[in-house]
């Protein structure tokens, strides 16, 4: 039996205007409930969300979230996130200006009809196979959005798949296209 | 030197230079108001928590200080959401302490606790609950220093009850980088491009109109403005908030623009081709219908909160910075626009076309509440305060009074809190006792916080209430006059339930009414040979008066709708 074909149709799992902003914030009771309280209040769409204390810092935390700009005004959404006194710094990348990663963690039943397949799909992927017993198994990707949504993709095909993202995290690039 | 953190907020609330606190104390608060009693800070209490941060908003606004409220946990601190609301959307400087559970019972549904921090995340410019006395002189410069610079706001403390009673070794921040605030940078300067990006639209410019905001009297631009307009000699419409910005009495000011404007104003702006927006908001009562508003115009627009540019309105031109800041570049840059006599010309055509007016005064009533306004305006000493509750009386005010200065006019903009002009007055009179004070009120507004004259009379407080009585919630009557076939849904109130003469007595105030127009002139004059208890006057007025100009919501500005006298006159 070969893999089930890839759903057809396009899913995006990205607004078709997104924006990355990396938010280093004060690391301080309440900070994401401020920032997810402008958001809801105002009207903007988070896309997805990551947290984790920023360089080295125990003062602050970098929040990196992917907006999406068909809501709002990207200006009007920064323009307010920077009223937030505990905000420190905004950096809005654009995403051929950034560098974006995400990781991917999935586990699904396997047995001698669908394991070939599996393993495929997780070897087309570049996954890694992270956990197994005699009749599950669990594969996580760390890598660009793209390459999770066409793992995410490719796993839809099998039943009883148990996945979980974890939102981008980013940074410039170090090379950054000239503007047009 | 160590002190209790309820000790310590006091001594940092009179290192801020704080003369009075409006509050009422219960029990997570109630460590704090023990050092009160040995403190040279005068305590102002309220009967109800919203009365006292209306109080610090008006004390705010006449003195442009930062006002203090004090209030406990739970419902004193939800009952004085209201107000903290309301300071957000006029950008009033403002601070309030709250008490709060004991930190150990945060979290545990403990008696009279309430997310007061998080209540109030959206309504404040920034919140703080405090986790240790010794971090309370830094929360309280820095609340100060959040509240009155850059855009002004509110700033609310959260101090639990234990880290009150727990002591501290003294201390007080003496810069601003003690202040630990690594992500509030309000300084702003002038960028030189957009700086000459503005001279030469002004340059250009045929038809300019000043459209100005609240943030000219909140960066005290008043006497920049009127040398401004001295030599340029553009037209200025005042909104609400702006109000003595420019005196009335000037000739280039057209007065308010908006749903209720002074037809002149209104119309300059739509038809200007340069709007130059100083520390203004776009707000929807003064655009209508955004799309054709001022369609023809390019923008300058000067915010010292650059989240407002391009929010409503594409400006040309941003420049971030305070109105004082940009005036004093622009006269510098040299700005100057063409000769504008035809402009002012079509102008004054408006100005003598569609005045604003008001049916004659009968003898007998009811009276007229414009007219009401006017005498007494008429009789009101120089520098008079006028504060304001919301509806028709409030429109009524403003387009009426003529104001002169800058701080006399004190009322709810953008949140329009009814009841806001009792307790908003006898806080203005706190800040400048040697004026008078007048709250021109509605019926419907005035027994909203009403109970505050108690408070008025004890503490000494003088005001004078003019009730314009005209039975009804007027502007949601109007409206329904107007908009819904005259369909009246729950707004009669009733003149004579409550009794208006015998409850401002019972307050231990001066009650007073009039019907007749001898009557109003009577009262007028004994309410201003009073001037040691509060005054009341029950003004019996017409209700189916209306407040002329109007725009219909979500109308365009171009549909701007006259007096019906001015109507049939011009067809």
């Amino acid at each position: 039996m070969t893999a089930p074909e890839p759903y057809a149709g396009v899913t995006t799992h990205t607004p078709v205007r997104h924006h990355i902003l990396s938010v280093l914030v004060e690391n301080k009771a309440g900070v994401l409930a401020r920032i997810a309280g402008l958001f809801a209040r105002r009207g903007f769409n988070i896309y997805s969300l990551a947290v984790a204390p920023a360089e080295g810092h125990a003062r602050f935390s970098r929040v990196t979230i992917v907006v999406d700009a068909e809501s709002a005004p990207l200006e009007q959404i920064v323009g307010q996130l920077n009223k937030l006194v505990n905000v420190v710094d905004i950096k809005d990348l654009a995403p051929r200006d950034a560098l974006e990663r995400e990781l991917l963690l999935a586990t699904l039943p396997v047995d001698d009809g669908n394991r070939a397949a599996v393993l495929e799909v997780v070897a087309n992927a570049a996954a890694s196979i992270v956990d197994v017993n005699a009749t599950s198994l669990s594969v996580v990707l760390a890598g660009t959005p793209h390459a999770c949504d066409l793992l995410e993709r490719a796993l839809e095909g099998f039943s009883d798949v148990e996945l979980q993202r974890t939102g981008r995290v980013a940074l410039p690039r170090l090379t950054q296209t000239e503007s047009l | 030197m160590e002190l209790t953190g309820a000790q310590a907020l006091i001594k940092s609330l009179e290192h801020e230079g704080v003369d009075t606190i409006f509050g009422l104390p219960g029990g997570a608060i109630l460590p704090v108001y023990d050092p009160i009693l040995d403190s040279p800070i005068r305590h102002i209490l309220v009967r109800h928590e919203q009365g006292a941060g209306h109080m610090a908003e008006g004390y705010a606004l006449a003195s442009g200080r930062a006002g203090v409220a004090m209030v406990t946990s739970g419902p004193g601190a939800t009952n004085i959401v209201t107000p903290i609301a309301n300071a957000h959307m006029d950008s009033t400087p403002l601070v309030v302490v709250t008490g709060q559970v004991a930190t150990a019972s945060i979290g545990s549904d403990a008696f009279q606790e309430c997310d007061i921090t998080g209540i109030t995340m959206g309504i404040t410019k920034h919140n703080f609950l405090v986790q240790s006395a010794h971090d309370i002189p830094r929360a309280v410069a820095a609340a100060f220093h959040l509240a009155t610079t850059g855009r002004p706001g509110p700033v609310l403390i959260d101090l639990p009850k234990d880290v009150a009673q727990s002591t501290m070794q003294w201390w007080y921040p003496s810069s601003v980088e003690e202040l630990d605030l690594p992500g509030y940078q309000p300084a702003s300067s002038i960028d030189g491009d957009a700086l000459d990006r503005a001279v030469a639209l002004i340059a250009a410019s045929e038809r300019p109109v000043l459209y100005v905001g609240g943030g000219t009297l909140k960066s005290r631009a008043s006497a920049q403005l009127r040398a401004f307009v001295d030599r340029v000699r553009i037209p200025v419409v005042t909104t609400l908030m702006a109000r003595g910005a420019l005196p009335d009495s000037h000739e280039m000011n057209l007065g308010m623009p908006g749903m209720h404007g002074v037809y002149a104003a209104v119309t300059a702006m739509q038809k200007c081709d340069l709007l130059i927006a100083l520390g203004a908001r776009f707000d929807d009562r003064v655009t209508g219908q955004i799309s054709s508003f001022a369609a023809g115009a390019k923008v300058i627009h000067v915010d010292v909160d650059p989240a407002e540019f391009h929010k409503v309105r594409r400006a040309d031109v941003a420049l971030q910075c305070d109105v004082a800041t940009a005036l004093g570049a622009l006269d510098a840059a040299g700005a100057e626009p063409a000769n504008l006599d035809v402009w002012w010309k079509e102008i004054r055509n408006w100005q003598e076309r569609y005045p604003l007016v008001y049916d004659d005064p009968r003898p007998e009533g009811p009276l007229r509440p414009q007219h009401v306004i006017e005498a007494i305006a008429a009789k009101a000493p120089p520098g008079t305060i006028v504060a304001a509750g919301v509806g028709q009386h409030q429109m009524w005010a403003s387009q009426h009074w003529r104001f002169e200065e800058p701080g006399t006019w004190i009322n709810s903009g953008g949140a329009g809190t009814m009841g806001f002009g009792v307790p908003a007055a006898i806080g203005a009179k706190v800040a400048q006792p040697g004026r008078t004070v007048w709250c021109i009120d509605g019926d419907g507004c005035f027994q909203m916080t009403a109970q505050e004259l108690t408070t008025a009379r004890a503490e000494g407080i003088p005001i004078k209430v003019a009730i314009l009585n005209n039975a009804y919630l007027g502007m949601v009557r109007q409206w329904q006059e107007m908009f819904y076939e005259e369909r009246y849904s729950e707004v009669y109130l009733d003149a004579d339930l409550p009794d208006y003469v015998k409850w401002a007595e019972a307050m231990g105030c001066v009650g007073l009414r009039a019907r007749t127009l001898e009557e109003m002139h009577d009262v007028i004059e004994r309410a201003n040979e009073i001037d040691d208890v509060p005054v009341v006057i029950d003004f019996r007025t017409d209700a189916s008066e209306k407040v002329f100009p109007m725009v219909a919501s979500g109308a365009s500005n171009d549909d701007i709708m006259v007096h019906p006298r001015q109507r049939s006159a011009a067809s």
